[in-house]
């Protein structure tokens, strides 16, 4: 009983993943232009960063208002490079120094600047897209963890880091592309990323790696790492005189969030075709703990669902009726706290499953309660 | 950067921007006050906040236009009559939001964070939806106007007097409030032990009502002192939370003078580099200082040792 | 006084003020090996807050505490339980959204490392361990509960088990049948009576008839120091004791 338990998916685990795979691999490609399905690659991307957010906050109780920082940082990294390659000098030649990227020659700035020369290379971008936001988070987490700074003091010191970074990106715009971001990005390594072709496969990458984050974020969940993080958010201190070093827990995770952060902020870059502080911010950086939030923040699938809904609300409503939006936001985090603090995921194991469960039972009655009237048993002993 | 200047310019310089951050500084206590009180002595977080002092500030704004409307004659006393009302309409408010939403949510911090923060974006809608999206200002009154020159370098202006002696007359108002009277020993006595506060007969309800209240109120009066320096946007209150937050954070949460010490320190901080850096660049100087200075000291500046 | 290597535990000229307020004040004592030392004293008189310096939950303002001959005041909190120093908190202290057997296996001393918590294996041993352990402590029907279910009594239990599993060399228990039913304690009384057969232990109890049962030494604590010292009977005869409990 114990030990089946403990196995790496359980039956609604599978049913879980299962249901998300056909939904993502297969409903949505077959069922979507190539607009709508690059869109919903755009909305995936978010998922990464609720999944991190999972970890974090529905496991661990650290909550980040600071994950825009790391989607942001993964996403300039792969911008970094695409747009090197979309600046050179035949396709620059307008420009007084050709070359460069263009924000650059706008700028006067006429040659590129040390730190950008790396990501000429890709393997060093790719390598920088999980490492930068990872190695930022470290520190961050290094700093904040081992001083005991928690809770609502970590949430707001994030916002503040958020809000740093969005302020140095758009008044650094000689390097950082200012307000606007990085722009006007055409292809990797030669291959033209805007085509319909590109993005129906840039999709289905976004879609392999987003399974290989929730199977990372379901091994540590499963393992007794993930049982220690319920256990420091229910009582850090017990943890502590159990003799773990409750610190490198946190900063563990807290990296593991930024790496999944970056993850989606890089494949947001390569499906949309730029990134811009408009993702790093106090603003975006919220939004992604309702996606969290809505999704059932001890939910790493309903963290995906999340990021769909929400953002397919967005759209739909900030194009339809722009001023519902933000007022269906608002309540949002509101009910979200409030009425289901469990999100979806909460109402599906409250209303649905026990529905389901209760229509298994009906159909196969023996299976599930041995205890009970056991048609084959009774056939057996009838015929002794 | 100081080589191009004479020692006089120099000290021109710091005397005026030191006496631009004094407003802001002004600003950052009042609004930090209130964020104070409720944080310090409620352990909530309001992300809010800046949409109560905005309601401070349109209250402020549709008393200016009542006035010039019907009442000219009194017009240039129309801003004391505002600050009343700026004070009840946000405490009002700031009660209300309490009784539906706050008080289900005292064990739950980070939720209360989320959860103001969705009526922020709520609040700043109906801003919009009713005062439009434009930034509004009031008409300031004329013996605001104009400022007083101190050397022939130096000038200071009078609104931002007068926004600093508000200041420090709602500092001291609250000081009294949370330090000699008997409401401020509740509200401490609450905070510090809420069972055994209510054990002895406090109204623990009605007090993290009155307080959140208060604290709302006093946000509001940051408002109309707002309208004296800048104009009213609906997204105006979010500007600030951050830094109120950090001057809050920074000051040590449960001390009202901590508060007034890092209000001060920060303004004059980001005021004075400005003049020398881009002004982007002096806030984020600001703001990692500040964050740095707490990842050292994370209980805040002004905080005493307890046994956990 | 030099620390004799044959203490298991020394204290010495322990000091810790909060904000001007000395909570406890140059205090020293010593435990043997296998000895069983009780700390009681007034509310107040800093008991909780000693046993919070010596398994570094509170930082100390000065003196030394010396475990097997190693100053426990410069060690981070989980160093001080690998050192073998386990500590019970006063009000039970186990992870809710938990099963029993789950609060019993974080406590299980491998895999502490954040890759070693990653890769630990659930193997026969520790479900032996943790069968063994959950028996002593009256749990072992109530392995696969939520630990949020326990009643306040077999919460305690579950902590005292946490803690069992460790096997520490020194167990500090800060009022272990505090809040118990009358049957609850007697069980606990029992459970005590075993579990501190081949381990040194410091308990901080109100119940004197509990103390008498238990205690090898008695300290008694005032206003941060040590007003009495001795047996029972001793410190039950001292003046200043009698003073203290029943002179105000």
């Amino acid at each position: 009983m114990l030990l089946s338990k403990n196995r790496f998916f359980s039956t609604t685990d599978l049913i879980g993943f299962g249901l998300l795979a056909l939904l993502i691999f297969v409903v949505l490609p077959i069922g979507l232009d190539t607009f709508r399905l690059n869109l919903f690659g755009k909305y995936l991307t978010y998922a990464f960063v609720a999944i991190g957010l999972v970890l974090c906050w529905g496991a661990g109780g650290i909550l980040s208002l600071g994950q825009g920082v790391f989607f942001g940082l993964g996403g300039y990294c792969m911008a970094m490079f695409l747009k090197l390659e979309a600046s050179s000098p035949e396709a620059t030649k307008i420009q007084s120094t050709p070359g460069i990227p263009d924000f650059m020659d706008w700028n006067q700035i006429t040659e590129i600047p040390i730190w950008w020369q790396p990501f000429h290379s890709l393997t060093f971008s790719l390598i920088a897209v999980i490492l930068v936001p990872v190695i930022f988070a470290f520190i961050i987490g290094v700093a904040m963890f081992r001083r005991r700074v928690g809770g609502v003091y970590f949430a707001i010191i994030t916002q503040a880091i958020a809000a740093i970074l969005t302020i140095l990106i758009i008044g650094q715009q000689g390097y950082t592309g200012g307000v606007n971001g990085i722009t006007d990005l055409r292809t990797l390594k030669g291959w033209d990323i805007r085509t319909d072709d590109a993005k129906v496969l840039l999709y289905f990458v976004n879609g392999g790696l987003l399974f290989a984050c929730l199977f990372l974020a379901q091994l540590i969940r499963r393992s007794k790492l993930g049982r220690i993080l319920i256990a420091m958010r229910n009582q850090e201190d017990r943890v502590r005189f159990s003799g773990y070093d409750v610190a490198n827990f946190k900063i563990f995770v807290f990296c593991a969030g930024a790496a999944f952060a970056a993850i989606g902020g890089a494949m947001f870059t390569l499906q949309v075709g730029f990134m811009s502080p408009s993702f790093v911010g106090i603003v975006p950086s919220i939004e992604m703990v309702i996606l969290c939030a809505v999704g059932g923040r001890l939910s790493i699938i309903g963290a995906v669902y999340g990021a769909l809904l929400v953002n397919l609300a967005k759209t739909t409503f900030s194009e339809l009726f722009p001023e519902l939006w933000l007022l269906g936001l608002g309540g949002l985090f509101i009910a979200v706290v409030l009425i289901f603090p469990n999100g979806l995921a909460g109402l599906y194991s409250d209303y649905i499953e026990p529905r389901i469960t209760a229509i298994f039972k009906r159909k196969f009655p023996e299976s599930k309660d041995p205890g009970k009237f056991d048609p084959a048993k009774t056939a057996a002993e009838a015929a002794e | 950067m100081f080589a191009d200047y004479t020692m006089g310019e120099l000290g021109a310089i710091f005397a005026m921007q030191g006496f631009a951050g004094l407003i802001l500084f002004s600003v950052f206590v009042l609004m930090a006050l209130g964020l104070a009180i409720i944080f310090g002595q409620m352990g909530v977080i309001n992300m809010a906040h800046g949409e109560f002092m905005i309601l401070g500030a349109y209250v402020t704004y549709l008393t200016s236009n009542l006035f010039a409307d019907y009442l000219p004659a009194l017009f240039s006393m129309y801003f004391f009559l505002a600050m009343i009302l700026a004070f009840f309409v946000a405490g009002g408010l700031g009660m209300l939001v309490e009784w539906a939403l706050i008080r289900h949510l005292y064990k739950r911090p980070l939720d209360t964070l989320l959860a103001t923060w969705g009526l922020s974006l709520i609040l700043q809608q109906i801003y919009r939806s009713v005062f439009g999206a434009r930034e509004v200002g009031v008409s300031i009154p004329d013996w605001m106007m104009g400022s007083l020159p101190l050397t022939d370098m130096i000038e200071v202006p009078i609104n931002g007097i007068f926004v600093m002696v508000l200041a420090v007359g709602i500092s001291l108002a609250v000081y009294i409030m949370m330090f000699r009277s008997s409401w401020g020993k509740q509200v401490r006595a609450v905070t510090q032990n809420r069972v055994m506060a209510g054990a002895v007969g406090i109204n623990t309800a009605r007090t993290d009502r009155l307080t959140f209240g208060i604290g709302c109120g006093v946000a509001g009066v940051a408002g109309s002192a707002f309208t004296m320096i800048g104009s009213t946007g609906p997204t105006a209150g979010q500007l600030y939370i951050v830094d109120t937050f950090l001057v809050v954070v920074f000051g040590g949460a449960a001390s009202l003078l901590g508060t007034i010490a890092s209000a001060f320190s920060i303004s004059q901080a980001q005021s004075v580099m400005e003049f020398f850096l881009s002004g982007s660049m002096a806030k984020v100087l600001t703001l990692l200082t500040v964050v740095g200075i707490l990842m050292l000291r994370p209980q805040g500046l002004f905080a005493l040792k307890l046994r956990k | 006084m030099d620390a004799r290597p044959d203490f298991l535990l020394t204290v010495e000229n322990l000091t810790v003020s909060f904000d001007g307020f000395k909570a406890v004040d140059s205090l020293s004592f010593y435990v043997e090996p296998n000895e069983c030392r009780v700390i009681i004293g007034p509310n107040g008189a800093g008991k909780t807050t000693v046993l919070d310096l010596i398994c570094g939950r509170t930082k100390a303002t000065g003196g030394k505490v010396e475990f097997k001959n190693q100053e426990l005041l410069k060690m981070r909190e989980d160093q001080i339980v690998h050192a073998g120093v386990g500590r019970k908190f006063q009000t039970p202290t186990v992870y809710e959204d938990l099963t029993v057997f789950e609060n019993l296996e974080i406590s299980y001393p491998k895999g502490h490392g954040v890759f070693g918590a990653l890769m630990f294996r659930r193997d026969d041993e520790v479900i032996s361990r943790i069968d063994e352990i959950a028996e002593t402590v009256f749990l072992e029907d109530l392995l696969d509960e939520q630990a949020a279910f326990l009643s306040h009594g077999q919460k305690q239990w579950l902590e005292i088990g946490m803690l069992l599993i460790q096997d520490p060399e020194l167990l500090m228990l800060d009022e272990p049948v505090a809040g118990m039913s009358v049957a609850e304690r007697k069980q606990t009384a029992e459970l005590l009576n075993r579990v501190i057969k081949d381990r040194s232990v410091i308990v901080i109890e109100h119940d004197m008839k509990f103390v008498e049962d238990i205690a090898t030494r008695v300290t008694v604590l005032h206003q941060g120091k040590v007003l009495s010292e001795g047996s029972m009977a001793h410190v039950q005869a001292d003046p200043k004791v009698i003073e203290v409990y029943l002179g105000h």
